[in-house]
């Protein structure tokens, strides 16, 4: 340890955070992520962008569902706003994700044009990863720690588009098929898992009824419909839940 | 020339500005927002809710290969891999473990 490392903390400084956070590169959901990445760039070549394109894409939106959704009105023929609009309805659940992270993630001093930077990293697998892992983290370390993870994440994941460009379609369509469950399933468990306030299993519940049902009724707001209405009447059970407790103590969940 | 430049256009406005506006407003709304305030609480259980229903959504609508899957096997390898999920102390492991077997089993079953 050199002299300058900070000992209130257990010795370790910022370079070790950001090392720590770098290592979940070889987490599960790391991977698990780095996998569908793989589908990605399959599809991408079975759409007709180049390789330059997918990546570029890959770094600059960092948001699988919104990619996904460029390339297909993009081939569509659709003009740039008609793109712009389907991708943004897309991706309006990026700002309750990040808002839902800075309080935990910031110090007092830390400073906006950093979080702002930081945001562009903050996509499903890594919110995941910031809900579950920051707390473990001294606060002033938490923002070089998820910078650790994110930005690698978002590079390993863009050079794996790169790289398998071309090859992922080579894949048997069984083991494709396969590889894109593992998403979802890893999805339930983590999240579940880091659960630690009952408004968020509320909420989890929610989600999974109402999203695939509102698909069937507006398909184009369903997940926008779904969060909003769903996360709402969680957060209304849990409220009344947390008026009551006082009244009924020991009245657990 | 312009051609040549054209995607790379749309993928900068309707891609990256497209998604990282929302993301700008979730640093300056976040900001705002003290750990453990109400509306934290509320804004979490968005967040939570609107994951879930993208995730819900892979298994019953998916893309590519697995559309062509039977429904009723998705929802099972789901539905009984968080089961078993939950009976085992919630290990993230056997959540993906359990399911993925399940898949796999039943795809071959299918004939798929």
């Amino acid at each position: 340890m050199s002299p300058d490392s900070d000992d209130r903390h257990g010795g370790h400084g910022a370079l070790f955070w950001l090392f720590t956070g770098m290592r979940n590169l070889l987490s599960l959901p790391a991977l698990i992520l780095l996998t569908s990445i793989v589908g990605f760039s399959a599809f991408a070549l079975e759409s007709g962008l180049t390789r330059a394109e997918a990546v570029f894409m890959s770094l600059a939106v960092w948001a699988l569902p919104a990619q996904v959704i460029l390339i297909g009105t993009m081939a569509g023929g659709a003009n740039i706003a008609a793109c712009f609009l389907a991708v943004t309805l897309s991706s309006i659940r990026m700002t309750p994700m990040v808002a839902s992270v800075i309080p935990e993630m910031r110090t007092k001093r830390t400073p906006i044009w950093l979080l702002l930077i930081l945001s562009h990293f903050i996509a499903i697998t890594s919110w995941v990863f910031a809900i579950t892992t920051l707390r473990n983290v001294p606060r002033e370390y938490r923002a070089i720690y998820f910078a650790g993870f994110g930005v690698t994440l978002t590079l390993t994941g863009t050079l794996v588009v790169a790289l398998f460009y071309g090859l992922a379609a080579t894949f048997p369509p069984f083991v494709a098929g396969v590889l894109f469950f593992m998403t979802p399933v890893y999805f339930i468990a983590s999240i579940w898992a880091s659960a630690h306030q009952p408004v968020v299993k509320f909420a989890f519940v929610a989600g999974v009824v109402l999203g695939p049902s509102l698909t069937l009724l507006t398909p184009e707001f369903d997940v926008l419909y779904a969060g909003i209405g769903g996360g709402s009447i969680a957060y209304l059970i849990d409220r009344i839940r947390r008026k009551r407790k006082p009244a009924g103590a020991g009245a657990a969940r | 020339m312009m051609e040549e430049w054209r995607t790379f256009i749309f993928i900068a406005v309707a891609g990256f500005l497209a998604t990282d506006v929302w993301r700008w407003l979730g640093v300056v709304a976040g900001n705002r927002l003290n750990e453990d305030s109400e509306a934290l609480y509320w804004v979490r259980a968005v967040a939570t809710a609107l994951v879930m229903a993208v995730t819900a959504k892979l298994i019953v609508f998916p893309t590519g290969t697995l559309s062509g899957s039977p429904l009723w096997l998705r929802l099972a390898a789901a539905g009984i891999g968080f089961a078993v999920f939950l009976a085992a102390g919630r290990k993230v492991a056997v959540g993906v473990a359990v399911p993925m077997a399940i898949l796999v089993a039943g795809l071959w079953w299918v004939g798929f």
